[in-house]
């Protein structure tokens, strides 16, 4: 649950300053919830009411990942460590442990999975949404750098024997790397064909 | 185990945590979770084009792996 606590001061205003500098935070990390206006009485004096203040801090967008992904692979009867860093528009987590192969699934599809929910829960009734990444042992990096060289290698192949090529059926991030590294290449071109999951890249000669 | 993983992933999904239910019905070799969430909430958990539903599943199969049984996930 997330933390709270409540204090008093003259206004509001000295009420929200004693939580926060008891907090140590800013004001954009806490939600304020006015449970007494105050008022200042009669001369001051007579009737006087201090105003009282809930601060509560907000769960972090990386705290809800983690969060989530810790009750999911402890269900799961996974062991993982999880890393998370944030900044303005992302949160990026990196899972460490001996599970890996199952976390990953074929072709990567368990660990899209698991980033597509926790995207969703994560951005759940917030304003402002964050975009969730998470790799594995760096996974996605040497995945990506097998499909730049698979990409290429194909590529030569087309253009040596004149002949079309259709890739195995790849998620759309699989299939983007795939097209951004032959789109400027001046012999071939690439495109999708079939429906999801089983969308694949073909790379064909360019006609002139 | 399966179970409590579908609770999990469901509550964390929907706005109604508290209408979320599982049931389990054992087969031979299969295992059928029937999940059930509020009216509003369907929608949250099949997404458009069944995009949701269909990660739910992936996971949910994933783990399934390891207990070596073929497991369905029913939304009712």
């Amino acid at each position: 649950m997330a933390y709270s606590i409540e204090r008093t001061g003259k206004t509001v205003q000295e009420a929200v300053s004693v939580a926060l500098a008891e907090l140590d935070v800013d004001e954009d990390k806490v939600e304020i919830e006015v449970l007494e206006e105050g008022s200042k009485g009669i001369f001051g004096i007579l009737g006087s009411k201090s105003a009282r203040v809930r601060v509560t801090l907000k769960e972090s967008y990386s705290d809800a990942a983690v969060k989530f992904l810790k009750d999911v692979f402890e269900k799961m009867d996974v062991n993982a460590e999880i890393e998370a860093f944030e900044d303005d528009d992302s949160v990026m987590l990196n899972i460490v442990g001996e599970d890996s192969g199952i976390i990953i699934g074929r072709r990567g599809e368990t660990l899209d999975s698991l980033q597509y929910l926790t995207n969703l829960v994560v951005n759940k009734g917030k304003e402002i949404h964050k975009k969730v990444s998470i790799d594995i042992e760096n996974y996605r990096q040497k995945r990506e750098e097998t499909l730049v060289k698979l990409a290429r290698k194909l590529a030569e192949r087309v253009i040596k024997y004149k002949r079309n090529i259709t890739l195995e059926p790849m998620s759309p991030y699989e299939r983007k790397i795939i097209h951004s590294t032959l789109q400027d290449n001046k012999h071939v071109e690439t495109f999708s064909i079939g429906e999801e999951p089983n969308r694949k890249v073909v790379i064909a000669l360019k006609h002139r | 185990m399966m179970k409590e993983l579908l609770e999990t992933i469901a509550k964390a999904l929907v706005d109604n945590p508290e209408s979320v239910s599982v049931n389990e019905v054992e087969g031979e070799q299969s295992l059928i979770l029937e999940l059930k969430v509020a009216k509003e909430d369907m929608g949250k958990v099949i997404g458009k084009q069944g995009r949701i539903a269909k990660a739910i599943r992936t996971v949910i199969k994933a783990a399934a792996v390891k207990e070596n049984k073929r497991v369905v996930v029913e939304i009712l």
